[in-house]
């Protein structure tokens, strides 16, 4: 990974990366299924948090006659993945992005953020879509230290389907998980 | 004829800007962001965690920034616009009291090999005079009125460069 402006190779020594964690760099590690179907009533309450007007998510005759039917706004393609805070019977909390908190933890990194993100759109996302989403680790970097601490920098991608298993888009994020100073 | 507006490929120019847009942000704009992209970590709507994170205050979260983004696009280009890819720099926090503003500039527009029209834009969300967040975005538009870039399926959309 080609070194980022501010970063210097690690001050602090962090061990070596453990064989399990190198074995899960290009594997599909988490395939995670939404817990209720594309809703009309999230995205109006997106839309209405950013004063989003395009007609495409306000007005029936819009959506008939550009995108055959009414869909759900591009960029809420992870909205739909994310759990619920508490569902009966759960004991933890679940949480979206698996593998990034699975890497804090195996590399003993308790910080961590996201310092890129990028976002691709296939086949518009319609009300009534159930969407899944596989994680795949894509790589992990030597040790860095920057201004916020030592760690590591990795990406991880995510590819989403619909429930005719039609690609809907894919994310990847470039993280960095850390010590502080 | 279409009564929503249609901006095609041929009306726009490398090195247009898009119109300014200017947003107060207050708690409410980030939690109802938060809540509404079913961001439940505390470090969007609540302060004193927040602030024992080191971060001065709650902040706005990488999903609601995108939907601004694809609201400021699409506002300027109308419905038939197709977002195709987005990719986000964030260099600092927005949170309460600050001021987003949303400045676009088209970097290149092009016709794909299935007659797809493109347009490239760079869009910058700063505060304060320093950028927060940049954006490159690939977005669809029709290349003549009658095009309309979400009939596109399978090999017809391209969105990746």
């Amino acid at each position: 990974m080609k070194r980022e402006k501010g970063e210097e190779m690690a001050e602090i020594e962090l061990p070596e990366l453990p064989g399990h964690v190198q074995d899960m760099i290009g594997k599909t590690l988490e395939e995670s299924f939404s817990q209720f179907p594309v809703e009309q009533s999230y995205v109006w309450t997106s839309c209405s948090s950013a004063e989003y007007g395009n007609p495409l998510y306000w007005e029936e005759d819009a959506a008939n006659e550009i995108t055959n039917g009414p869909t759900a706004p591009p960029t809420m393609i992870s909205v739909w993945l994310r759990p619920h805070h508490w569902i009966p019977g759960q004991t933890e909390q679940h949480l979206p992005l698996r593998v990034h908190f699975t890497l804090k933890k195996e590399l003993d990194l308790p910080e961590a953020i996201i310092t890129k993100n990028g976002v691709v759109f296939g086949e518009p996302v319609r009300l009534g879509d159930r969407l899944m989403n596989k994680q795949t680790l894509r790589s992990i970097s030597e040790p860095k230290t920057n201004k916020l601490g030592t760690g590591r920098y990795w990406v991880i991608d995510v590819d989403f389907y619909n429930q005719r298993g039609e690609w809907i888009g894919s994310e990847w994020y470039n993280c960095f998980g850390y010590r502080r100073k | 004829m279409t009564k929503y507006k249609i901006l095609t490929t041929n009306n726009v120019h490398v090195g247009d800007k898009l119109p300014e847009l200017s947003i107060p942000v207050s708690a409410t704009t980030i939690v109802l962001g938060a809540m509404a992209s079913r961001d439940w970590r505390p470090m969007h709507h609540d302060k004193d965690f927040a602030n024992n994170q080191g971060v001065s205050n709650i902040f706005l979260n990488t999903p609601t920034q995108a939907l601004w983004f694809e609201r400021y696009v699409t506002d300027w280009a109308g419905p038939y616009a197709r977002l195709g890819s987005m990719q986000f720099q964030m260099k600092k926090s927005v949170i309460p009291g600050d001021t987003m503003l949303f400045r676009g500039t088209v970097d290149k527009i092009e016709t794909d090999s299935t007659g797809c029209g493109w347009v490239e834009l760079t869009v910058d969300l700063s505060v304060a005079g320093d950028t927060a967040t940049s954006c490159a975005i690939r977005v669809a538009l029709p290349t003549q009125e009658g095009d309309n870039p979400w009939t596109r399926k399978d090999g017809q959309w391209i969105p990746r460069v």
